[in-house]
């Protein structure tokens, strides 16, 4: 079918609908190149705040689109999701609050480097321009894929946000580190560990991450290819349509496309088995790009998915067909897959990247619940509690990867546990900052991480998955003794080291972050009913047939 | 003096939090003034129970002192229902209530705490810090017997947690830490499983379908007690509907029923502890500093009781009601195990953290008996042994400070040296065996009485453990208080005000108790009226 249209141009209602992200590839234009002609001595730290300034725009964009788009009281008709270039981008609310939660997320790490990456601050990259236009097509990228209404839109996306995260993973300033591990083999010459293993690492993290990452879309676009011959369209409304056809007569064709698919996209979540890249990126990586893989990346991917598994394996025979059953429960067994093996193997992690990293694998497995209950539980579409664990897992995991990054001290390669040692002694505030970062992130109450657990537990119980309650509350309480372990080193030990300093941008990232986790446990409402709001099932879900 | 129309529970509650927010804007090297905020702060709470006390009327039914305020009210997809539905909702409300059951218990919390706070005087490094989490504790304790949400009560169990945590692990001794992480591990996988069964209540017995006046029905999950209460002894309620033909997602079977039970159990029983779950307590007891333990053992296990009988036994009267002679079983086991290695210990700690495990079987006893004197008799056990056991613990905590040892071989004649302890270490440990005159017995005596018509061997059982406990706190007392002192203890001063005072307050209550039991027995006369009306139905019909 989709051979038949001719390719449409572009129109200026069209732009004005893609404004959020147009605004951010403008920009990125526009930034390489003031990079290109600023003189060397500027300090790069303006373009870092006009990426800041360019995400707020564009979150300012999108903010004035939604309530534009709920204000009016027509009730469901008068919301018309709005659909262009040939229903391949769609403008609707699910997308847009994830939106919202992903030019947040950037903003943060944004706000973050600003303060780290300064002259003498904890972290340290080659081209800082660079590093700052770059998270713009990241984000651009992370907001197509979650807006999506065409697989080929859909791999654009994927494929912008992960370029450009493949160069900002490799961007970790190599003079730094060989400057910094000829000092340590000066110091300690008896140590083993040469220039070359450390300077080598974050190139060896970008390869590692631009291999799985080609292995990832490479499964995705095969799993497409599948679905592309059966239906004959990459359009995600018409393949609904084709499936109603084809379902029976392909069904184990069509599992192995879907399960193809799983794979690709459980790659880009981090849900064990596909995690293993995960740690050896993130400790490579500049920690704020740590935080974008683990949060923007994610966040993004599990959208798709959610997207993509409604509206294909609902079409092809439904929840209770062969192809339902199947699915969903794969997606349940990734995600009780994933929050074992990434709570068990943080267990004797020692380093803190590494550590988050497996804690993100675990709380990928907590995202993929929902998907996984598909049309049951307490909430029938189980989004809103997707969405709320979303946010809490942003705010929890920024602010943790923030307050790792200064502890870490400068340039340092690996960031041991014992960086927090009597950081109660050497700062106080941000010792007290990550108390309430690392209960949420424990889920403990009152925190955001508490109540998204618990929304996402009671879906499982009221659909009578009791065993996967049962995995979610056990590996909850493993990750005490993780979680723990760094307050033990922050309270119970004392250090010789000085205090730590506080750069005022990071300091304040470190603040948003604790205070939204604070403010999710405390009244966990306000997102709550604004998603519910604005969401409606077959409004915003479903890509119907034009 | 009538309460005026305060929020009286919230009040109590939160007071000692503002004491704790007062304290975070004080400077940290200002040592009594820190300690004199946060005992006015603990007082704050002890007061207004007191008050409470006076104005609370038993025989008065129902919610005279209820306090509610919509909390997460989250809107939910009517799209599932497949319309005709006014609204659909999930509400997890703050709710707080009292009754003869919490009363009690909240009592003895202040008590406690407060005392607590006089004792911490041997605390010797960062008080702001301590006495700002001993007060968050403190918070979530009162919350812990007041909250009458399942999941209000959840949070307020799992504020505990971190206090005590960073409690055990700065201030504690030489095994702290690991003393701590064992705390936080068994007890949060005791709230784990709490967490599996209120979360599956909710989802069952919490679901109720309202109607309103615009026409149009309610649909509602909600974790309040009362109305979770109401729907499981509703027989027309939709938990207890088989529907046929299309299931009923909210029923609960009576297998699921029993299963919610036992884990109930298994989650209180980590906390009382039931004997295989005891291990963490004993590393507790002997780890955590003396006004910490005072605390835990005093109150924190007594939460464990108290979450079973409300949320075990009340809910699940039927299971209460099969599972009784397990229960008798435990407690005997918990008696004479905790009594026999308590004889064995050399150490005083380790020897009162078995005695705890064996007086917590006196009120498994109780609570077996499903009668009211039992039941009664349990609860009172609770309170008499939270009094004795701080009292006993802060005794031991002083005479360390003092001698740096608390091995019975180490130490003895340390009457000559210290009368007034020495005496008060006596009355203690004779209200430990539950001589008459003194609040053990009573609670002993009313638990094995409730238990004697339906569980007599039990019962002669159980009498060779309160045998057993008689020789083991004699042994300790006397051999510590009597013979000869040890040279280099013979400098050793008396208690100071400051530490006398908790304890005569302590022993006054004991005192008070055991001469005149009504002064709580009044209070739980109805407690149990719910419960044993259910009970005695089902054997009557």
């Amino acid at each position: 079918m989709a051979a038949e249209h001719t390719l449409l141009p572009m129109t200026w209602a069209d732009a004005g609908y893609m404004a959020p992200e147009l605004i951010l590839l403008a920009m990125m234009a526009l930034l390489i190149i003031v990079d290109l002609v600023l003189p060397r001595r500027f300090d790069r730290a303006v373009i870092g705040w006009l990426s800041l300034a360019s995400l707020l725009g564009s979150a300012a964009s999108l903010v004035w689109r939604l309530v534009e788009r709920n204000s009016t009281d027509g009730g469901e008709q008068a919301k018309q999701t709005i659909s262009i270039l040939h229903d391949s981008y769609r403008m609707d609310d699910f997308g847009s609050m994830l939106k919202l939660l992903l030019l947040a997320a950037t903003a943060l790490i944004v706000l973050w480097s600003l303060g780290a990456m300064k002259q003498g601050a904890s972290e340290r990259v080659a081209h800082l321009g660079e590093y700052y236009y770059l998270l713009l097509p990241a984000a651009a990228g992370a907001m197509i894929m979650v807006s999506t209404g065409d697989l080929v839109t859909l791999y654009v996306g994927l494929e912008l946000l992960s370029m450009s995260t493949y160069i900002l993973v490799g961007l970790r300033s190599r003079s730094a580190l060989t400057a910094q591990s000829a000092a340590f083999a000066s110091a300690a010459s008896s140590d083993g560990t040469g220039a070359q293993t450390y300077s080598a690492k974050p190139a060896e993290a970008a390869f590692k991450y631009v291999v799985t990452g080609g292995i990832s879309s490479a499964l995705i676009l095969f799993g497409m290819s599948y679905i592309y011959g059966l239906t004959g369209s990459t359009n995600i409304g018409e393949i609904a349509f084709g499936l109603l056809q084809v379902k029976a007569s392909f069904e184990e064709l069509l599992i192995v496309a879907f399960f193809f698919l799983l794979a690709g996209f459980g790659i880009k979540i981090a849900a064990a088995p596909f995690h293993a890249w995960a740690p050896d990126v993130y400790d490579g990586a500049p920690t704020p790009i740590s935080a974008l893989l683990a949060v923007v990346t994610k966040t993004a991917a599990v959208a798709a998915l959610l997207r993509l598994f409604y509206n294909l394996v609902y079409s092809a025979g439904g929840v209770h067909g062969k192809i339902g059953t199947t699915m969903f429960r794969a997606v349940l067994v990734i995600a009780a897959c994933a929050m074992v093996v990434g709570t068990v193997s943080a267990l004797g992690q020692r380093n803190v990247k590494r550590l988050l990293a497996l804690s993100g694998v675990a709380n990928a497995g907590y995202l993929l619940v929902p998907i996984g209950l598909s049309f049951y539980g307490v909430h029938t579409n189980n989004a809103a509690e997707l969405y709320f664990y979303a946010a809490a897992y942003l705010f929890m995991n920024i602010g943790a990867f923030a307050v790792v990054s200064i502890v870490g001290g400068t340039g340092e390669r690996v960031i041991e546990l014992r960086a927090f040692e009597g950081l109660y002694y050497r700062a106080p505030w941000t010792a007290g900052a990550m108390i309430a970062l690392v209960l949420s992130l424990a889920g403990l109450p009152v925190s955001g991480g508490f109540f998204g657990k618990l929304f996402i537990l009671f879906g499982a119980a009221s659909t009578h998955a009791y065993w996967l309650v049962a995995v979610m509350v056990a590996t909850s309480v493993v990750s005490y003794a993780v979680y723990f372990g760094i307050v033990r080193q922050m309270f119970m030990r004392s250090s010789g080291s000085e205090a730590v300093k506080v750069p005022t941008a990071t300091g304040a990232a470190i603040w948003l972050c604790t205070l939204a986790t604070l403010a999710l446990g405390v009244y966990p409402n306000g997102l709550m009913e604004a998603f519910e709001h604005v969401f409606t099932l077959a409004g915003d879900l479903f890509v119907y047939m034009q | 003096m009538m309460i005026p129309d305060w929020p009286i529970l919230s009040l109590i509650v939160f007071s000692p939090l503002a004491g704790a927010a007062v304290l975070l804007a004080m400077p940290k090297q200002r040592a009594r003034l820190l300690r004199i905020t946060a005992i006015i702060a603990t007082l704050l709470p002890l007061a207004l129970t007191l008050w409470l006390y006076a104005d609370f009327d038993a025989n008065r039914v129902g919610d005279s002192f209820e306090e509610y305020a919509a909390w997460v009210n989250i809107p939910l997809d009517q799209a599932g229902l497949g319309g005709g539905a006014a609204s659909y909702g999930l509400h997890l409300d703050y709710r707080l209530g009292i009754d003869g059951l919490s009363l009690p218990l909240v009592l003895l919390a202040t008590v406690i705490t407060a005392m607590a706070a006089l004792a911490s005087v041997t605390i010797r490094k960062r008080w702001k810090a301590y006495y700002i989490w001993l007060l968050v504790l403190e918070c979530g304790m009162l919350g812990v017997f007041l909250a009458r949400d399942l999941f209000l009560f959840f949070i307020f169990f799992e504020i505990t947690l971190i206090p005590m945590l960073f409690l055990i692990g700065i201030w504690g001794l030489f095994n702290r830490e690991k003393a701590a992480t064992r705390f936080l591990i068994y007890n949060g996988l005791g709230s784990a499983v709490m967490l599996i069964v209120f979360a599956i209540v909710v989802m069952t017995a919490g679901f109720s379908i309202g109607d309103t006046q615009g026409g149009g029905a309610v649909f509602s999950y909600s974790g309040s007690y009362e109305t979770i209460l109401a729907n499981l002894s509703d027989p027309q309620a939709v938990v207890n509907q088989v529907a046929a033909g299309n299931v009923n997602p909210f029923y609960l079977s009576n297998g699921m029923e029993t299963a919610l039970f036992v884990l109930l159990l298994i989650a209180f029983g980590i906390k009382l502890p039931i004997f295989p779950f005891h291990s963490w307590m004993l590393s507790v007891h002997r780890e955590a500093p003396a006004p910490v333990v005072m605390i835990h053992s005093g109150i924190l296990l007594k939460m464990g009781a108290y979450g079973l009988i409300r949320f075990g036994f009340f809910l699940f009267p039927e299971q209460a009601e099969r599972f009784a002679p397990t229960l008798a079983v435990l407690g005997l086991i918990n008696l004479l195990y905790g009594a026999v290695i308590a004889y064995r210990q050399q150490e005083l700690r380790s020897m009162l953290a078995y005695s705890s495990l064996s007086h917590m079987g006196i009120v498994l006893l109780g609570l077996a008996s499903l009668h009211v004197i039992g039941m009664q008799g349990a609860v009172f056990q609770l309170v008499s042994h939270g009094l004795i056991s701080a009292l006993l613990f802060l005794l031991i905590g002083s005479f360390y400070e003092r001698t740096g040892t608390s091995r019975i071989d180490e130490l003895g004649g340390l009457a000559k040296a210290a009368p007034f302890m020495a005496g008060a270490l006596l009355a203690g440990g004779l209200a430990s065996l539950g001589l008459p005159g003194l609040s053990g017995f009573v609670g002993e005596l009313l638990a094995l009485l409730g238990l004697f018509d339906t569980h007599k061997v039990i019962v002669s059982i159980a009498l060779l453990g309160i045998i057993l406990t008689a020789a083991y706190v004699l042994r300790a007392i006397m051999g510590i208080t009597f013979g000869e002192l040890p040279a280099k203890y013979g400098s050793m001063k008396d208690a100071r005000f400051i530490e006398a005072l908790p304890i005569v307050v302590l022993l006054a209550f004991v005192l008070l108790l055991g001469i005149y039991p009504s002064f709580l027995t009044e209070l739980m006369k109805h407690g149990f009226d719910p419960l044993l009306h259910h009970i005695n139905m089902r054997v009557g019909g």
